[in-house]
Formats: structure tokens, C-alpha cells, sequence
């Protein structure tokens, strides 16, 4: 069993609901992320999607992209990532880290060179943006072969045969984006979302994630009920964008422990 | 030989091409397509759009033998494709004229596009207007400076010109801010990509608008010349120009096609924008490619003269057509580009855009080295006004 389906597994046992923050590896400093990750994890993250910076990222918004740029800034590329995931992995082997950018850092690579790379590192699964099914065959095989997760985009475009052809292809979990923008954008509208998943989840037969918009404990909360997870990326990297600093840590912590108080009050409901 | 028939249904070109998106915009890229390949063989379709060309965009455009500077070079005979005689003086109306008439059966109102000189922001412009359509324009904050009078018209022209500080604030970065509206819009909002360049099918669906350059030229030099070019030479950034000449040619033998692009500062400088002649294939704005980029996989800033030309990518078909060895791809400094820009007005009394400049200084070069019979046929893509207050500023003049 993978290291994220023994986390949903888990979670599914006790009732309760994964909570995944998103942050940008190298931002805004290099020796800030190992401690930051390790930091997301006491305040009750269960999977950290850990951003590849890239120089045109075009899904995301304006807060991701300037992450991006600062990551960038300090020289950040593919194998200083990993370095920061074996850098984590010292002192916890628990919880399953995703890559999250886009296509080219890994082709510039090579799928196989990544693949195996991003195991050796401690990553679990990789998600990348703009390789959907039509062209990501190669890159799925070079990550199933080294035992890593393929990660999948479904969105409210996504027709019925679409959601059929990702989930074939699909491990560890689906990511749901939540509304028709880019990441860290508003206006997430929670009926649509609820009738999706229960389609997506029949199909996939796995977890579904729910992000893209999700900016404090109420929504997350609300999209809690609904989903098996909750990604929160955005809003957290507006906490290292009002202070790119170590000072950045503490007040993500207390947001992230907020937002899985409240999810959790969600699962002591449905238990009660 | 066999029949060129590029791209396949996935929209790939041997290697390059193909779709590269987020999930959200798979959807519009399938109606897209499937819409596309319903309207390219409607003959009523395909009747509206010629009558567009004939009369609103002027077409045919001549084809003019530039003697004088023919002579002056003393080699081969320069013939220019005129585009820049077209309504909004580039051949990117044709394009949008196309995508203009697509938007409107597929029920959309509102029309978005990014620009890099200025040109296809303002054919875009031109054609919302024509047809009624609201639009919004991205453009580099750093091309709004360089561009201040197609700033001006685009907006005399109904449409809201967005400025874009992200990156290099230059063409790649109005492309990605585009593409960030057009995912929050998808259901409201065409989006009219200017090159030949993004997800499949808009590389096809590019080319097969512009073709009419080729396809006039054709008929155009055996009634002017009484024979077809040695070679056709156009200038390449995302290359919508050049794959519109090269495309009726690309059957016939005898003929050559050169892509010229933008040495910049000079291809050892590093600091240009000719990823066909310097660069290595990776995935950018939704399509495999060569590209400018560095051991990371990131993007890299690049420079031209020209802000039609200052782009890390290139349509994928011209990756191909490079790879299979059925174009070549030259590049030319900016310095190189400035001098024909100059001679051109000169000799001929044209003032040609910098973009196109490119492509005539490469046949500056080539021409004295060859015979008088010889015959090349440059694509005059654009004109030059736009390009006033850089050159003057080059030269010194403050206007």
C-alpha cells in the first residue's frame, strides 16, 4: 500500500477528512521549507503538495506565480526539491508528499530520470498541471514504474467520458479543481462541487481532493462535508507573501490549525 | 512523394504539438476542434471568410519585384509578398478574421488575445469591432511602453487593453495571462491566438488562415514572374507568417523555405530569441516545441528588436518542418534587421515592420551571393509605423 493510501485509509477509519496545504518549495527562502513542511505537519497536514516552482505558470494565479518567482529567484529547480523532500524525509516518514508544477522541469529531466529521482527523494506522487491524459501516458508509466502516484485534475468542464478515461489512470487520489479559474481565485460554488463527486468517486473509486479556492476554516469546513479532501494552497502562500521570512511559519500554522479544528468538528458531527 | 498532411487528429507534427492544458480547458479545446474540422470544409463557411479577405481585408495582396534594391544588392530578384498593405497593415487579420467568423457560430460574445507588437491586438481589435464583439487585449507591460500608438488604436477600436507586470512582462506573459482568462471564461469567451503556436488545434487552425499568403503567391509569381521562387523567405517568431507562405509550398518541389529568426544581440550573446537555431525541445503554452530555456526546464528571457519576434517559443510545425529538414531556419541580428529596415525605405519607398526585417535582411544577405535569374520571394508581413519611435530612439530622435 502507498504511502497516501495508507494516509486515506487511515483517515477513512477514524472518520475524518484529509486536510492537504500547498506551498512553493524555495519560497521564500531555501532553508525555510524543510522547516515549514515539518510545521504544516504539527498543525494537522496529513499530505503536502509541494509546489515545482516554474517560470510560466499558467493554471495559477497572481499569489502562486510570484511564489514561483521567488522560488526562482533563489535558484530553485527540480533537484533542489527533491533535495528539500529527502531533507524531510529524515525525520518523518509518514506523510506522502506531492509534486505539484507543470510538464517541463520534468521533461527537461527525463520521466524516467525524474520518476526514479523523485522516489529515491521520498515523493509519493506527482501532479502536473498541463499533461492531461491525451499526452501523459509516458510519464504515467515512467511514474508507475517507480512506484509513484500519477495525481489528476478533474474540473467542472470535465464531461462524463473524460472523468472515465482520467480515473483508469489515476492512483492515490483525484484532485477536483473547484471552480472554472486559476488557483487562489473566488466565487467556489459548493452545489456544483457536491453534485460532481459522487460521479467522480463511483469512477475513480478513489479519494477525492477538493482545491482551487478554498480561503478559510468556514469553506473548508463546508467542503469537508462533501469531500475526502481539502487542499488549501493560495491563502497560505499569502502568509509568505506579507512576510517572506521565517516570521511566515507561525501564522500558517495557527490558519492550518484553524482549518483542521474545523474540519474535524465536521467529522464529529457525521459521527454524532 | 507523398502528400503533406500534418497535423494528425491529436494535433501533432512528428513530436511536436499536441495539447498541453490544464483540465479545464480540455473541453473548449475538443469543441474547438471538432467545430474546426466541421467549418473548414463548409463551403459556406469557407465563402464568408474569402469574402471577408476580398473585402474588407483587401486581398489579394500584391506582390511587388523590388528592383531598385534588387539591383543595388546585385544578385538575385527580391519579390515582396505585400502584407503590410492589408487593412491594419500585417498579415494578422486574416487570422483573426478567421477565429472572428468561429467565434460567432460557436455563440461566443466576448473575445480575448495577447499581443506582443501590438499588430495582433489590433487585428483582433479591428474584427471585434467589425463583428460586434467585446474584446479584451493582453499585452506585456514592457511592449506597452515599446508600442504606445498600437496601445492607442486598439483602444480607439472598442477594447480594453490589460497591461501584464508578471515575468518578463513581454509577449510569453500576456500568453499565460490569457490563458488564465480564458480558464475563468470558458464558457463566455473565444480566445484568438495570434501565432501558430499553443494546444492543437489552434497551430492547424492558424496555418490554415494565413495560407492565403502561399496561396496567392503562388498564382501571383507565375503571373508576375512566369515562374515560382527559388526561395521563400519569411521572418519567425511564433511564425504565423511564415507558416502561412510556407504551407502551398511545402508540395512543390524546387522550391526552398527559410525561417528567419531574431538573433538578437547575435546567437552567442545568448541574449535573442531563436530557439530553432539555439534552443531544445520542451512544453510551453500548451504545445511541444523547441524553446529558449535553461538545464532547469525554465523558461528563459529572451531579446529582439523586434516585439513580434521576442518570444521563447515557436509554432510546432516549424520544430517539424526543421527536424524533417523541409524548412531551414536562419537568424539575424538586430543591427542586420535595422540596416534592411533602413534600406528598404531607401530603395523602395516601404517602411517595413522590424519583425519583417528580418526576414528581408536575411535576403540581403543571400541575394548578392546569387544569380541574376535567381528569384526570392520575401513575406513583407507587416509595416513599419508601428515601429517609428524605437527606430528613431536607435537613432537618437526623441519625438
Amino acid at each position: 500500500m502507498s504511502r497516501i493510501q495508507a494516509v486515506f485509509a487511515e483517515l477513512a477509519a477514524q472518520g475524518k477528512k484529509a486536510l492537504i496545504p500547498f506551498v512553493t518549495a524555495g519560497d521564500p527562502a531555501p532553508a525555510i521549507t524543510v522547516p515549514l513542511l515539518h510545521r504544516l505537519v504539527d498543525a494537522g497536514a496529513n499530505i503536502i503538495e509541494l509546489g515545482v516552482p516554474f517560470s510560466d505558470p499558467m493554471a495559477d494565479g497572481p499569489v502562486i506565480q510570484k511564489a514561483s518567482e521567488r522560488a526562482l529567484a533563489n535558484g530553485i529547480g527540480m533537484r533542489e526539491v527533491l533535495g528539500f523532500v529527502r531533507e524531510f524525509r529524515k525525520t518523518n516518514t509518514y506523510t506522502p508528499v506531492v509534486l505539484m508544477g507543470y510538464l517541463n522541469p520534468v521533461e527537461r529531466m527525463g520521466y524516467a530520470a525524474f520518476a526514479a529521482a523523485a522516489a529515491e527523494a521520498g515523493v509519493d506522487g506527482v501532479l502536473t498541471v498541463d499533461a492531461p491524459p491525451e499526452e501523459g501516458e509516458p510519464l504515467w508509466a515512467a511514474l508507475h514504474q517507480a512506484g509513484l502516484d500519477p495525481i489528476f485534475l478533474l474540473a467542472p468542464t470535465t464531461p462524463q467520458q473524460r472523468v472515465e478515461n482520467v480515473a483508469r489512470h489515476a492512483s492515490g487520489f483525484v484532485y477536483y479543481v473547484s471552480l472554472k479559474g486559476v488557483t487562489g481565485a473566488r466565487h467556489l460554488d459548493l452545489g456544483e462541487v457536491a453534485d460532481k463527486l459522487p460521479e467522480i468517486r463511483r469512477q475513480s473509486g478513489l479519494p477525492v481532493g477538493v482545491g482551487f479556492g478554498i480561503r478559510d476554516a468556514e469553506t473548508a469546513a463546508a467542503v469537508g462535508r462533501i469531500a475526502d479532501a481539502v487542499v488549501i494552497g493560495s491563502r497560505i502562500v499569502q502568509e509568505i507573501e506579507a512576510n517572506p521570512s521565517a516570521g511566515a511559519i507561525e501564522p500558517i500554522y495557527q490558519l492550518l490549525h484553524g482549518i483542521r479544528q474545523a474540519l474535524d468538528a465536521v467529522s464529529n458531527e457525521e459521527k454524532a | 512523394m507523398q502528400m503533406y498532411d500534418l497535423p494528425d487528429e491529436k494535433g501533432h507534427f512528428g513530436q511536436f504539438g499536441g495539447v498541453f492544458v490544464g483540465e479545464t480547458l480540455m473541453e473548449a479545446l475538443t469543441e474547438l476542434r471538432d467545430q474546426y474540422e466541421k467549418y473548414r470544409g463548409d463551403a459556406e463557411f469557407q465563402d464568408e471568410f474569402r469574402h471577408e479577405l476580398k473585402h474588407y481585408v483587401g486581398r489579394p495582396s500584391p506582390i511587388y519585384y523590388a528592383k531598385r534594391w534588387s539591383d543595388e544588392l546585385g544578385g538575385a530578384q527580391i519579390y515582396l509578398k505585400r502584407e503590410d498593405l492589408n487593412h491594419t497593415g500585417a498579415h494578422k487579420v486574416n487570422n483573426c478574421i478567421g477565429q472572428a467568423l468561429l467565434a460567432r457560430r460557436l455563440g461566443k460574445q466576448r473575445v480575448i488575445a495577447e499581443t506582443g507588437a501590438g499588430q495582433h491586438g489590433v487585428a483582433t481589435a479591428t474584427v471585434a469591432a467589425r463583428y460586434g464583439l467585446e474584446c479584451v487585449v493582453y499585452m506585456g507591460a514592457e511592449d506597452v511602453r515599446r508600442q504606445a500608438s498600437n496601445v492607442y488604436r486598439m483602444k480607439l477600436l472598442g477594447a480594453t487593453v490589460v497591461p501584464v507586470e508578471s515575468g518578463s512582462r513581454t509577449l510569453k506573459d500576456a500568453l499565460n495571462e490569457a490563458m488564465r482568462d480564458w480558464v475563468t471564461n470558458v464558457e463566455s469567451t473565444f480566445y484568438i491566438i495570434g501565432t501558430a503556436a499553443g494546444p492543437h488545434p489552434y497551430p492547424m487552425m492558424v496555418r490554415d488562415f494565413q495560407a492565403v499568403i502561399g496561396e496567392e503567391a503562388k498564382w501571383q509569381m507565375m503571373e508576375l514572374a512566369g515562374r515560382q521562387p527559388d526561395s521563400v523567405i519569411a521572418c519567425v517568431g511564433g511564425g504565423s507568417n511564415a507558416i502561412g507562405i510556407f504551407y502551398p509550398y511545402l508540395n512543390e518541389p524546387g522550391v526552398r523555405l527559410v525561417g528567419v529568426e531574431a538573433a538578437g544581440l547575435g546567437l552567442a550573446s545568448g541574449r535573442h530569441a531563436a530557439p530553432l537555431n539555439a534552443g531544445t525541445v520542451g512544453v510551453l503554452h500548451g504545445n511541444r516545441t523547441y524553446l529558449m530555456q535553461d538545464d532547469n526546464g525554465q523558461i528563459i528571457e529572451t531579446h529582439s528588436i523586434s516585439a513580434g519576434l521576442d518570444y521563447p517559443g515557436v509554432g510546432p510545425e516549424h520544430s517539424y518542418l526543421k527536424d524533417s529538414g523541409q524548412a531551414q531556419y536562419a537568424a539575424v541580428t538586430d543591427q542586420e534587421a535595422l540596416q534592411a529596415f533602413h534600406n528598404l525605405c531607401h530603395y523602395e519607398g516601404i517602411i517595413p515592420a522590424l519583425e519583417s526585417s528580418h526576414a528581408l535582411a536575411y535576403a540581403a544577405k543571400v541575394a548578392p551571393t546569387m544569380d541574376k535569374d535567381n528569384v526570392l520571394l520575401v513575406n513583407l508581413s507587416g509595416r513599419g509605423d508601428k515601429d517609428m519611435a524605437t527606430v528613431a530612439e536607435l537613432s537618437g530622435i526623441q519625438f
